[in-house]
């Protein structure tokens, strides 16, 4: 079945546009919308499967051969990408039941939610650069109807801001693809991997990477170009943000690894240390953000950009220990990210505001939710053996035995700043004089709860079981270092 | 004030299915030359638009009871179920097939699966820039 890479994309096309059909009847909605995730994610899970036993899996659309035709490619890095993402929308979705509010879902909520997760699994899979852009813009399509959906005000305000700088990044990214294009004379990531190397000018190639970073910087929020992000995270309700901090900036993650590692090689000594100093600097930045704030979403927003600096970082180093460290924190990061946001959701309903200086108490009403709590930020910060840990340690590893050993020594002393950012949540709104909750339902309790314990039980899983998916993860990372893989998997045939 | 303008509804009575009919002609013109769905979806909305320009929303809507959303989500389904055909033979997605065949009246035509696809992509155009138009034409 060649076409088996394709399902995680076409399945979630197809539903959105059954949704579309019928707006109004949510119940159906929602059956549907569970329905497609999860159908999604089943085939998915049977690609992953594949991809371990049989290796790297193309197609090349419309039977064209490969250099000229798109190419589609899954390799086990991607798969397993895939694999994480529509688990999260899964998730996303349960519990957005609860909390999003029948006006929203009776607006094509659901099909935008289906929307988002094509484009992302296309951008996870797909193995040529302008189809990358394509998929990019189907995402950021579903994410500008995400985010101003609803139409409240501060909603409406910063998703100016956000088309805004998105639509700046998108012309770039088109005119970089164009540039590429001049030079090397194709967009098949693959066979840009064999023409790039021949090129003896490197300084253009040089010159288009960094265009590609200042592109891809902006998706994945990286220092300097992350001043979007806190303000236009923090408009939409919190399912949209949990489903944004997850995935979104991932993508740009995502395409800086891919690039980085399959094609822009020519010229390590400089594009990579420019990866490594930056990552490094968008930790700092995130790191100021994240104490500087009372108010608990913008503090798990700012720690999106730390993980972002510690995921790049380890991209920078080129060597196995730093690509395996961050294939593995990128996943946990997405589990993590979208954890925290779905309990900081719930603990901002209990108290009806996000300002840490009105909460408190909460431990005494709420036990279970605050150990919960406490568990993913200790998860976040990396303390051993939950999830955080084996894949910051790798990313220490490969620092040390790469040229910018310094930065791991960043990347370990900022990890006490992360934990203090989370641990501050736990102390204010957990601890000390209770403060009056708003009431709430045990029933609406329990469908927030249950998919975010869900959640927090695979990130435990993922730490503590992380020796089960290390030949996953250094399968993901050996497909990264020797591009050789794949290549050959997608100009074969 | 009411402004005179039977002049534009007159002439717009003709006009408009000139350029349906070329809208037609440049949609089935779309394989070997310029021209396709996406085109030939454009010029359909320029002729609807037309129509809304020269007479007024709520009568345009009486003549075309259309809900665009859902023709956008059937035109979705029409090119994926095209392209998805393609699992079925169990051969690359959005592989086409064509050929020859002898119709009554057009005589020796040339026939491709692509053609279908092109038609979802006309329904998918003709939706939505009709949707973003009635949006932001219409005053509450």
């Amino acid at each position: 079945m060649s076409n088996l890479l394709l399902f995680p994309i076409i399945i979630p096309l197809f539903f959105a546009a059954i949704l579309m059909m019928f707006p109004k009847n949510v119940k159906l909605q929602r059956v549907l919308a569970v329905v497609g995730a999860g159908a999604a994610l089943l085939s998915a899970l049977v690609l992953l499967a594949k991809v371990n036993t049989d290796g790297v899996q193309a197609v090349t659309l419309g039977s064209w051969p490969a250099p000229f035709g798109i190419s589609m490619v899954s390799d086990p890095l991607s798969a397993l990408l895939v694999v994480t993402a529509s688990i999260l929308v899964l998730l996303v979705i349960f519990y957005s039941i609860p909390t999003i509010g029948l006006r929203r879902e009776q607006s094509y909520y659901y099909p935008a939610v289906l929307f988002l997760m094509v484009g992302v699994n296309g951008a996870f899979t797909t193995g040529d650069i302008f189809n990358l852009f394509v998929f990019v813009e189907v995402l950021l399509m579903a994410s500008y109807t995400l985010i101003v959906h609803g139409g409240e005000k501060p909603q409406l305000r910063e998703s100016i801001k956000y088309l805004l700088v998105n639509i700046i990044s998108s012309a770039l990214f088109v005119a970089a693809v164009a540039f590429l294009y001049s030079v090397t004379g194709t967009l098949n990531m693959a066979d840009l991997a064999v023409k790039i190397p021949q090129i003896e000018e490197t300084g253009i190639l040089t010159v288009i990477a960094v265009m590609f970073l200042v592109v891809f910087g902006f998706k994945a929020a990286i220092f300097p170009l992350y001043f979007w992000l806190p303000g236009s995270y923090y408009a939409p309700p919190i399912p949209i943000l949990a489903l944004f901090g997850a995935l979104l900036t991932k993508v740009g993650v995502y395409a800086i690894m891919r690039t980085y590692t399959l094609f822009f090689t020519m010229n390590v000594g400089f594009t990579h240390e420019l990866l490594g100093i930056i990552a490094i600097l968008t930790i700092f930045a995130g790191c100021v953000g994240a104490l500087a704030y009372f108010d608990v979403k913008k503090i798990i927003i700012y720690n999106i950009i730390i993980a972002v600096g510690v995921i790049l970082f380890g991209v920078a180093q080129l060597n196995q220990p730093g690509i395996d460290g961050s294939i593995m924190y990128l996943i946990h990061d997405m589990m993590i990210k979208a954890a925290l946001f779905f309990l900081v959701g719930i603990i901002a309903v209990l108290f009806g505001t996000t300002d840490l200086r009105k909460m408190g108490g909460l431990i005494k009403t709420y036990p279970v939710l605050g150990w919960v709590y406490l568990l993913t930020a200790f998860g976040l910060a990396g303390i051993p053996p939950l999830s955080g840990f084996p894949g910051k340690l790798l990313i220490i590893q490969g620092g040390f035995e790469g040229p910018q050993f310094w930065g791991s020594i960043v990347v370990l002393a900022t990890s006490l700043i992360v934990l203090l950012s989370s641990v501050r949540i736990f102390v204010y709104a957990f601890w000390g004089q209770p403060v009056e909750t708003v009431p709430l339902k045990k029933s609406t309790f329990n469908q927030m709860f249950i998919p975010t314990v869900i959640l927090v039980a695979m990130t435990v899983v993922f730490g503590v079981g992380a020796e089960l998916f290390m030949p996953l993860i250094s399968g993901a990372g050996e497909v990264l270092l020797n591009p050789s893989i794949y290549i050959d998997a997608v100009l074969k045939e | 004030m009411r402004t005179n303008d039977v002049m534009l509804q007159t002439a717009t009575k003709v006009v408009t299915f000139i350029i349906l009919m070329f809208a037609v002609h440049i949609f089935f013109a779309g394989h070997y030359t310029p021209g396709g769905g996406f085109v030939g979806g454009l010029l359909t909305t320029s002729a609807i638009v037309l129509l809304m320009l020269s007479f007024d929303i709520s009568t345009v809507k009486k003549i075309l009871p259309i809900n665009y959303v859902t023709m956008t989500a059937i035109g979705l389904l029409i090119a994926l179920a095209t392209a998805s055909g393609a699992i079925i033979f169990d051969v690359p997605f959005f592989t086409h097939a064509f050929g020859y065949f002898d119709l009554p009246l057009f005589g020796k035509t040339s026939l491709h699966s692509a053609m279908l696809f092109d038609a979802g992509v006309y329904l998918v155009v003709v939706g939505v820039t009709m949707t973003i138009i009635q949006t932001i034409g219409e005053d509450e």
